[in-house]
C-alpha cells in the first residue's frame, strides 16, 4: 500500500494473491485478484448471452441487445474475409466479448462499494496470451489452408522482380510483429488511461492536503478532466476491444484468403 | 510497472496463463460455439422468414395486379361487345324502317298509279259520254230549229270538232 496521503498511480495494476491452489513444473498456480474479476466477466457475459436464447421471433430488449453484438461482430467477419469467415466467429466473438467484459468491468466504479476493481486487460501477461493465440491460429489456418504456399503472404501482388531481395524481408518483420503490436495495444492503452484517472485524482488528494483555496482550484478542474477522460475511458474499452478482434479478423482473413 | 515486475514472482506468470486459459476457455466453448450459433441461427431463421414474408408479399401484390389487369381487360371486352350489339341492333332496326318504308312507298306509288289510271279513264268515258250527249243534243235542237235531220255521225263529228277546237 502507499504511503498516507499519498497515491500510487500504478498499485492499482498489481495482481494480489488470493490464495495458493496447486504446482505446475516448479510453478506455483495462485487464485488472484486478476483471476477472481476473469471469472466475473466470463459468468456475466453467460448471463447476458442467456438473454439472447429466448430464440423469439420477434425478440425482445435483450434478445435484441445480444443479437446487436452477435450481428455486429457476424456481419464484420463477413465483411472482412466472406462467408468462410462464418467459421472462425465464434472465436473473434469470444475475444471481442470477453476484451469488452475485462475493459468495462476495469472502469466499472467498484470502488465506491469498497470492492478493489482490476483491469485484466491491463496486463502484458493476459492480453499476450491472447495475442498469441490469435497469431497461432492465424498460423495454423494458413498453414493448413494452403501449405507452404503460405509463404506467398510476403510477397505481396504487383512486387516488382529487382525488389524481391527487400519486400520478403519487410513483410516478414511485419507479420511477426503482429502478436507484439496486438497485444501491446491493448495492455498499453488500458495502463495508460487507467493511470492518468488515478494521476489526476491524486491531484484533488494532494491539492485538497494543501488548503481549501488550492484544493478547490485544483480539485474542480481535475474533476471536470476526470469526467471527461472516464467517458473517453469507456469508448477506449470499446474500441480497443474492437480493434484487437477487427485485426484478428483481418489476420485470419491473409490466412483464408491468401491473394 | 507492476505489470512487468510481478513476472519475477514464481507465481504471477503460471496463475495470469492458467485462469486466462480456464476462463476464456469456458468463453470460447460455452458461449462462442454453445450460445452464439443458436442465436446466430435465430437471426438468420427471422432474415429468412422476413424474406419469405417479403416475398410472399410481392408474389401476391403480382398476383393482385394481374387479376385486376384481366378484369379491366374483360370490362372493356364486354364494354366493346355490348357497344356492337346496340350499334348491331341500330343498324338493323334503321335497315329494318328503310325496307318497311320503301315497301310502304311502293304500295302507296302503285295504289296511286292505280288510282291515277282510273281518274283518266272515267275521264275519257266521260268525255265520251260528253260527246255522244252534246252530239244528241245538237242534232236534236237542229231538227227543232229547222227541222234539218242531222246524222248521228255528222252531228257528232261537229260536236268532236267544237269540242276539241
Amino acid at each position: 500500500m502507499a504511503d498516507q496521503g499519498k497515491v500510487d498511480p500504478m498499485h492499482q495494476f498489481e495482481v494480489q494473491k488470493m490464495f495458493d491452489m496447486f504446482h505446475v513444473g516448479g510453478h506455483e498456480v495462485a487464485f488472484t485478484t486478476s483471476a477472481l474479476w476473469m471469472i466475473v466477466a466470463g459468468v456475466l457475459l453467460w448471463v447476458f448471452m442467456i438473454g439472447g436464447m429466448k430464440r423469439q421471433l420477434v425478440p425482445g430488449r435483450w434478445q435484441v441487445a445480444v443479437e446487436g453484438f452477435t450481428g455486429f461482430i457476424s456481419s464484420m467477419m463477413n465483411a472482412n474475409i466472406g462467408p468462410e469467415g462464418r467459421k472462425y466467429t465464434p472465436y473473434v466473438f469470444s475475444l471481442f466479448m470477453f476484451i469488452l467484459m475485462l475493459n468495462i468491468l476495469g472502469l466499472a466504479p467498484f470502488g465506491l462499494f469498497g470492492v478493489h476493481p482490476f483491469t485484466v486487460t491491463s496486463h502484458f501477461a493476459i492480453t499476450g496470451f491472447l495475442a498469441i493465440l490469435s497469431f497461432s491460429i492465424v498460423l495454423i489456418v494458413g498453414f493448413w489452408r494452403h501449405g507452404l504456399h503460405f509463404f506467398s503472404l510476403f510477397v505481396p501482388h504487383g512486387t516488382p522482380w529487382w525488389l524481391l531481395w527487400l519486400i520478403p524481408a519487410i513483410e516478414l518483420v511485419s507479420f511477426m510483429v503482429r502478436p507484439f503490436s496486438l497485444a501491446l495495444r491493448l495492455f498499453v492503452a488500458m495502463t495508460a488511461g487507467h493511470v492518468l484517472m488515478k494521476v489526476f485524482a491524486s491531484f484533488i488528494i494532494d491539492g485538497l492536503a494543501a488548503g481549501p483555496a488550492i484544493g478547490l482550484g485544483v480539485g474542480i478542474p481535475s474533476m471536470a478532466l476526470m469526467v471527461g477522460i472516464s467517458g473517453l475511458e469507456l469508448l477506449v474499452a470499446g474500441i480497443q476491444a474492437y480493434v484487437f478482434a477487427l485485426l484478428t479478423s483481418l489476420y485470419l482473413n491473409d490466412a483464408i484468403n491468401l491473394h | 510497472m507492476p505489470q512487468i515486475s510481478q513476472f519475477a514472482e514464481n507465481w504471477y506468470a503460471a496463475s495470469q496463463i492458467f485462469w486466462v486459459l480456464l476462463t476464456f476457455g469456458f468463453v470460447f466453448f460455452v458461449i462462442g460455439r454453445g450460445m452464439l450459433p443458436k442465436i446466430e441461427a435465430t437471426v438468420d431463421a427471422r432474415d429468412r422468414k422476413v424474406a419469405d414474408d417479403l416475398a410472399a408479399a410481392k408474389a401476391a401484390h403480382a398476383a393482385a395486379d394481374a387479376l385486376e389487369e384481366s378484369y379491366r381487360q374483360q370490362g372493356d371486352a364486354s364494354r366493346a361487345a355490348a357497344q356492337k350489339a346496340v350499334a348491331d341492333a341500330k343498324d338493323k332496326a334503321a335497315k329494318d324502317a328503310e325496307k318497311r318504308l320503301a315497301k310502304v312507298d311502293a304500295e302507296l306509288a302503285e295504289k296511286l298509279a292505280a288510282a291515277e289510271a282510273d281518274v283518266s279513264a272515267a275521264r275519257t268515258s266521260a268525255m265520251a259520254e260528253i260527246e255522244s250527249v252534246a252530239a244528241e243534243a245538237a242534232s236534236d235542237l237542229v231538227a227543232r230549229l229547222s227541222g234539218v235531220k242531222v246524222g248521228a255521225a255528222d252531228a257528232r263529228s261537229a260536236v268532236k270538232a267544237v269540242l276539241h277546237g
